[in-house]
């Protein structure tokens, strides 16, 4: 199976007069239609390297590749373009634009990447909505639907321009745990039907065991 | 790349649901646009009256005789002195006669020319104004007061009586004002004058005339050209001056010299005649715009407020977009189109509200002595102000979101995320 993420020896401190070694020769893989989990305590860098990883943290020595292709040093927009076409974001605390609603939410990633027409993109979304099961929220505002639903509607928005990798800071964190439950089955659903890469971090540890690969990382360093 | 249509659409609602900020940021502006089209308005309006006050009683180019010594003497007509430098005391002005020599001629001249609009002779004269043994000295000037009427605007400072009146009545005299006060004399009534020479004849008032200058209402008057040079007992060739108004009164100190040299004469023009009077406007027209830019950097001030306020409400908005894939320049133009759409539609209202104001203050009754014609305060609708007031009103919308904007384009999206 190919590889889709694949990190280089990535070290990185935190501050300039006094440096913290936050990430010690982080090298990990993650290949095509698997299901990683990260895990460690608080403060032993795990989000730093989800966001490394994410390319939205460019602050950082060693090499990042995505499909093979080095990531490391590429510009601000290139980064941009390649989270909205490649990427796919879930976040702890859901991050939907409150002003707009559920179905505009679910497009914009794929307005701003501008390779379908409005009425494609729009078919698409009501059919993630849909597979999500929350189809007749559509053009309800953000502010104004439930947590769970909510953390429904960023998954569909993650979708939406057919990433190759599902990136999640403790997606499931903020859910009960039918609601957390309910995530982690669409989840895997997706990484079963399409093939989707996905990684995440997580406090859970029943969670965490039930994904494919768990990478544990304690002070900067994986451990497993 | 760039996905504009996405762009405005996420600037669009922000601007809608933050409707509040948005009409207060938009009311800045409109009300710096309105002052600054109501102030300049107004101001270049006075300005130009002023200017008018002075400049329609003043020719382009002036045509005279001037009194002045011979430039060359007589002893350089002297072979046996050429070498040497002649040192003559109490030089005397050449004798000369003050009328323009062939003057009908040059007339004839002049309104062939395509760049003069127009030409009109008059005659100076030196008078007394006789009352019982009271004598008041001043000018009598002959004039053509058909042609003087359409290039110096004089029927605007004919108080009472009309340009008719005077063109109908062969020994008629339009009064200054000043004069007619002193003599307690109205339309109608007869005043003696008397020439320096001592001739003295009597005219019939037929209309006040008042510049608004009350040196000039003081002495001057007029009367047709015939009339005072009978008076003057000289023939009907005989014409002191020349006032020329041209069509581009920018060429008025190029064609004083050609005139000057063509026609054997003494030429001024206008920019002799009065250059201190273009100071006094420019200085005028520095401080109203002065004063507009400083409302408007006022209303930048506040544009600028609301938008830092904006950007630190839509920090985590701001984060997300960047976590999906708009980049720093798609973020900070979303900003920059805000910031666009406030100063148009507060440009745009600015504008209207500033010529209602205008029309307002155009309909205020103003009515001074000075200026017989004007009934209410000038207002000038030049349109290059309002082409200026929304050009404005867009710079310093866009410079006030510019430093904002800046920074939503700069702010790390993991540190908000995070922070979290």
């Amino acid at each position: 199976m190919s590889i889709i993420l694949e990190t280089k020896q990535i070290n990185k401190y935190f501050g300039k007069t006094k440096p913290f070694h936050v990430l010690k020769d982080i090298s990990l893989g993650i290949k095509q239609g698997e299901f990683a989990s990260i895990m460690g305590k608080s403060g032993s860098g795990k989000s730093t390297l989800l966001y490394i990883l994410s390319t939205m943290d460019t602050d950082y020595s060693g090499e990042l590749y995505l499909q093979n292709e080095l990531i490391t040093g590429k510009s601000q927009p290139e980064l941009s373009h390649i989270r909205n076409k490649k990427i796919g974001f879930i976040f702890q605390f859901h991050y939907l634009l409150p002003e707009f609603s559920v179905l505009e939410n679910v497009m914009l990633p794929a307005k701003k990447l501008g390779l379908k027409t409005l009425a494609e993109i729009r078919e698409e979304a009501m059919d993630l909505l849909k597979n999500l099961n929350i189809g007749h929220l559509d053009s309800k505002k953000a502010s104004k639907i439930s947590g769970g639903e909510k953390q429904r509607v960023a998954v569909a928005r993650a979708l939406i321009n057919e990433p190759v990798l599902l990136i999640g800071d403790e997606p499931t964190g903020n859910l009960d745990s039918s609601n957390s439950e309910n995530l982690f089955q669409i989840l895997k659903k997706l990484k079963e039907k399409k093939g989707l890469s996905l990684l995440m971090v997580t406090h859970d540890e029943d969670l965490a065991k039930r994904t494919d690969r768990t990478i544990y990382l304690e002070d900067g360093r994986i451990v497993n | 790349m760039r996905s504009w249509k996405v762009i405005l659409e996420i600037a669009r609602t922000h601007l809608f649901t933050k409707l509040k900020s948005t009409v207060t940021a938009s009311i800045g502006v409109t009300f710096g646009i309105a002052a600054y089209i109501t102030l300049v308005s107004f101001m270049t309006g006075l300005n130009s009256m002023l200017d008018d006050l002075i400049l329609n009683q003043v020719p382009h180019i002036h045509l005279y005789n001037e009194i002045e010594p011979s430039e060359k003497q007589p002893i350089s007509l002297y072979k046996e002195f050429e070498d040497a430098v002649p040192i003559i005391h109490s030089i005397k002005p050449r004798q000369n006669q003050r009328k323009i020599h062939n003057a009908i001629p040059i007339l004839n001249d002049l309104e062939k020319n395509e760049k003069v609009k127009g030409a009109s002779p008059q005659l100076q004269a030196q008078i007394f104004y006789l009352s019982g043994s009271i004598e008041l000295g001043g000018n009598l000037t002959g004039i053509d007061i058909m042609k003087e009427s359409k290039l110096s605007n004089i029927q605007d400072y004919i108080i009472e009586g009309s340009i008719l009146d005077l063109k109908n009545t062969q020994n008629g005299i339009l009064l200054g004002s000043g004069v007619a006060k002193k003599m307690s004399l109205s339309v109608g009534r007869k005043i003696m004058v008397s020439t320096a020479r001592g001739n003295r004849i009597q005219l019939k008032v037929v209309g006040i005339y008042q510049s608004g200058i009350a040196e000039v209402d003081n002495i001057q008057s007029f009367a047709n050209l015939k009339t005072v040079q009978r008076i003057l007992g000289e023939a009907e060739n005989y014409i002191t001056d020349i006032n020329i108004k041209l069509n581009d009164i920018s060429q008025a100190p190029a064609l004083a010299k050609v005139m000057e040299r063509k026609y054997n004469v003494s030429a001024r023009d206008i920019n002799e005649i009065n250059a201190q009077f273009e100071t006094g406007s420019n200085i005028r027209n520095l401080i109203t715009y002065a004063v507009s830019i400083t409302l408007l950097i006022v209303a930048g001030f506040g544009i600028y407020n609301i938008q830092n306020m904006l950007i630190y409400e839509k920090m985590n908005d701001i984060a997300i977009l960047k976590a999906i894939g708009f980049s720093g320049a798609d973020v900070q133009l979303i900003f920059l189109s805000q910031a666009a759409f406030i100063g148009f539609s507060g440009g745009i209202l600015g504008l209207i509200l500033g010529l209602g104001l205008t029309n307002f203050i155009d309909n205020v009754p103003f009515e001074t002595e000075a200026l017989p014609t004007i009934t209410t305060y000038p207002v000038n609708y030049n349109p290059v102000n309002y082409i200026i007031g929304f050009f404005f009103a867009l710079l310093c919308t866009f410079i006030a979101a510019y430093f904002p904007s800046r920074k939503a384009k700069n702010i790390d999206p993991v540190l908000i995320i995070r922070g979290n």
